[in-house]
């Protein structure tokens, strides 16, 4: 059952309360302090590249993330109107180049992103174990979960 | 928090100390100053980021931005971090590979390839 649920306008100045939001949640559904840099950060990524998506695709439609906190897992999901990008539904991490990425480029087009898309997504793999990316006819789910630990009725690890 | 950045030369490099949270809305900032600075010939930069308290991947595409700029004059982007939560998105991305990060000011200013 979700506890909380927060739906913004795809503006970038309010992933800021998105990440504040998840984090004052996830402290009090018990997950650990340790893990609570990942939770911002994962949910700062799903939340930048979510408003990047309706921003791309219909700028009027809002994002709705929504925190859950049961069978000892705290979830989060982000729910954009967009398609997912391609190959971003696992994405893969060592398929970058790091030099690639990096290679000289005076820069005169400041329209050209300077990492490619899906690498949001990377990052969230990269650091989250629980991860999923799921496309419907309504738009890409992000949806990652941590442990609680510390909550009432959490486990005991 | 917002963003706060600030400038100073060194010899001939340039300092750029960052402080707060780089994210998607941030980062724009960031970028303008970085390409201000290589346009306007700063081409051996070091940024500070030991008052940085989140990063994410948008920031992250601003540095790799900066350092494309400056390599593309033969510069250099160092960057100063001592910060776990920081630097744990450079070694998942892989990005540890291609910055020079140094502990201190005083070390990346003594730093040459």
């Amino acid at each position: 059952m979700p506890v909380v649920d927060v739906t913004f306008s795809a503006l970038p100045a309010h992933v800021r309360t998105a990440r504040l939001v998840a984090l004052a949640v996830a402290r009090r559904a018990g997950v650990n302090d340790d893990l609570l840099d990942e939770v911002r950060l994962a949910v700062g990524e799903a939340c930048s590249r979510a408003v990047g998506v309706n921003g791309d695709h219909s700028p009027g439609s809002a994002v709705r993330m929504t925190l859950s906190d049961e069978q000892a897992r705290f979830t989060v999901e982000v729910v954009d109107v967009g398609p997912l990008e391609a190959g971003a539904a696992e994405p893969d991490l060592d398929a970058l180049s790091p030099e690639q990425l990096s290679a000289p480029d005076a820069g005169g087009n400041d329209v050209v992103p300077d990492l490619p898309p899906g690498f949001g997504l990377a990052v969230i793999s990269g650091l989250v174990e629980e991860f999923s990316v799921s496309s419907d006819g309504d738009g890409t789910h992000v949806r990652m979960s941590w442990p609680v630990t510390g909550g009432v009725g959490g486990t005991e690890t | 928090m917002d963003l706060s950045l600030s400038t100073r030369t060194e010899g001939d490099r340039t300092v750029v100390t960052v402080g707060g949270e780089i994210d998607v809305y941030t980062a724009p900032k960031l970028r303008e100053q970085l390409i201000d600075l290589v346009s306007s010939g700063n081409y051996h930069l070091v940024v500070d980021m030991e008052n940085v308290d989140f990063l994410d991947s948008t920031g992250l595409g601003v540095l790799v931005g900066g350092l494309k700029r400056v390599r593309a004059h033969e510069g250099s982007l160092r960057l100063v971090c001592t910060q776990e939560r920081i630097l744990k998105i450079f070694r998942i991305t892989g990005l540890t590979k291609v910055f020079p990060i140094h502990a201190t000011v005083d070390e990346a200013l003594a730093a040459t390839d």
